[in-house]
């Protein structure tokens, strides 16, 4: 089965990591992944703050360019938490509200594109654990992870409101593909808290103290690295641990994507997955030590 | 003798706005929030309701009841970081986060949000960049977003932009979709569809 992706607007800049580490591990895994051509911008929460129906069109033309490329069902599978999120919603809404459907319908043939359904949105979490198998992922370790303690942050859009493949309350899948690799997870109750999105550009001094309370918690737990799974949370969490410190004394701990983790468990380079562009050094010394780092 | 002199706090029924909460009922499912039985599950679960003036249960309820200047004029629907830890919680299904858009998006149109509150000016700039692109670029929406509100906030991003050039994660280019005329025609489709 081959997979459709849909990259979104900030695994093209601050998320570029993802993207990178994403792209190398399912050609290590080799899962088929092909950017869908011509995507937009799915309107993450700020178009939605604007105009309703616009922004749900926005997303729907994804929708029905994703249905061009195939006969029959595709599987697009989106990274960012929010484009994930968006898409499942503008699927959701236009089954569930015949107003939605009416005008998205409309407006989508008067642009000549069209949607009849056939997408499946998918995360790439859902995607190695439900499709690739974690127990086919296990025979893929090169560099088994032992020593690194993971706090695995998945923060909210991902799992809420829509998503169907792990709990909402208390998600899984991202500590089960670690532990598989060979990490510890630490058991903590912050996985989905909210990391204020948007916030630490707009009421910075709210932003900064939502982050800092998941860093906190999450090093109280004896984690030594901080998982995510989404582009935003990624860069919340690390870009401004140097404004969190000096404003709450907090450490500096390292923030990697999932992907990045999973990349150095399969032994590819550093480069390749993007571990270059960390503010805060994410690196294989975590791997049998567990020290703090201090960047 | 002095009197203690007292203002009245609460507006008389005659001072709310029927058509308010009727207007903000009309988003999909929007007429669930007639059923809110005032729990607070809300306000519980919400990560930003200790920097609210009102809870997100007191924003329901005062929609609800039409105080459309109170319900607008306050921080809260800015501060929705829409994470939706209360839509899940809630016990009547209310669709609260979705509630705080159709707030925000009838503050944005009516131009009333408070002064130089950056957030309202970052969802305008997105979606002017994204209509004319098909795609947003992290690197402009900032930059105007602080030009627009606040020059000396762009000062002190400055350290962190820097780092974002050199690890190579800010995009110097600006991305543009191929088809942006296919966009444009989709928008003014639903443009006239909806009005
Ligand atoms: S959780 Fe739902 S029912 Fe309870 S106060 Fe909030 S909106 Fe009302
Ligand atoms: S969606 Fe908004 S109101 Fe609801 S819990 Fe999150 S921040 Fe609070």
């Amino acid at each position: 089965m081959s997979y459709l992706y849909f990259p979104g607007c900030s695994l093209k800049e601050t998320g570029k990591s993802y993207d990178e580490s994403l792209r190398a591990i399912f050609a290590k895994l080799e899962i088929p992944l092909v950017e869908l051509p011509d995507w937009n911008c799915c309107g993450a929460t700020s178009y939605m703050a604007v105009n309703e129906m616009k922004a749900y069109a926005l997303a729907a033309r994804n929708l029905a360019l994703a249905e061009e490329t195939s006969e029959s069902e595709v599987n697009v599978v989106a990274p960012c938490s929010a484009c994930y999120m968006v898409l499942s919603k503008v699927q959701k809404y236009m089954d569930e509200f015949s107003e939605i459907s009416d005008t998205i319908h409309g407006a989508l043939s008067d642009a000549g594109l069209k949607y009849t359904g056939k997408v499946k949105m998918r995360h790439p979490l859902d995607v190695i654990v439900n499709d690739f198998g974690l127990a086919a992922l296990h025979q893929k370790i090169a560099q088994p992870l032992e020593g690194m303690k993971i706090a695995c942050y998945y923060g909210c859009q991902l799992v809420r409101p829509y998503a169907e493949f792990d709990d909402q309350d208390d998600p899984q899948t991202m500590d089960l593909i670690l532990q598989t690799l060979g990490a510890e997870t630490v058991d903590w109750p912050l996985k989905t808290r909210c990391c204020g999105g948007t916030l630490t550009g707009t009421v910075e001094n709210v932003g900064l103290r939502l982050n800092d309370i998941l860093l906190k918690e999450a090093q109280k737990r004896g984690a030594n690295a901080i998982a995510t799974a989404c582009s935003l949370c990624q860069f919340n969490l690390e870009c401004y641990q140097n404004k969190i410190q000096k404003n709450y004394g907090t450490e500096n701990v390292p923030v990697a994507y999932f992907t990045q983790i999973i990349g150095m468990a399969l032994g590819l380079d550093d480069k390749d997955l993007g571990l270059h562009r960390s503010f805060v050094p994410f690196s294989k010394d975590l791997i049998k030590g567990g020290a703090h780092v201090h960047a | 003798m002095s009197t203690l002199h007292f203002e009245r706090q609460i507006k008389y029924e005659s001072e709310l706005d029927s058509q308010f909460p009727k207007e903000i009922m009309e988003i999909p499912g929007g007429e669930h929030l007639a059923t809110c039985i005032q729990c607070g599950t809300c306000s519980g679960a919400c990560p930003l309701s200790i920097y609210m003036d009102h809870s997100p249960r007191k924003i329901i309820a005062m929609t609800r009841a039409g105080f459309k200047d109170d319900v607008l004029d306050s921080r809260t629907i800015w501060l929705c970081a829409s994470c939706y830890s209360c839509t899940v919680e809630c016990p009547k299904q209310i669709k609260i986060t979705d509630t705080m858009y159709a707030l925000k998006r009838k503050a944005i149109k009516e131009n009333r949000y408070p002064k130089g509150f950056p957030v309202p000016v970052l969802a305008r700039e997105f979606f002017g960049i994204v209509k004319k692109t098909g795609r947003n670029n992290e690197r402009n929406l900032l930059l105007k977003l602080y030009l627009k509100t606040n020059v000396l906030r762009l000062f002190k991003q400055i350290p962190i932009g820097l780092k974002l050039f050199f690890k190579g994660r800010l995009g110097l280019k600006s991305e543009k979709i191929k088809k942006t005329k296919q966009l444009q025609t989709l928008l003014d489709a639903v443009e006239r569809r909806t009005s």
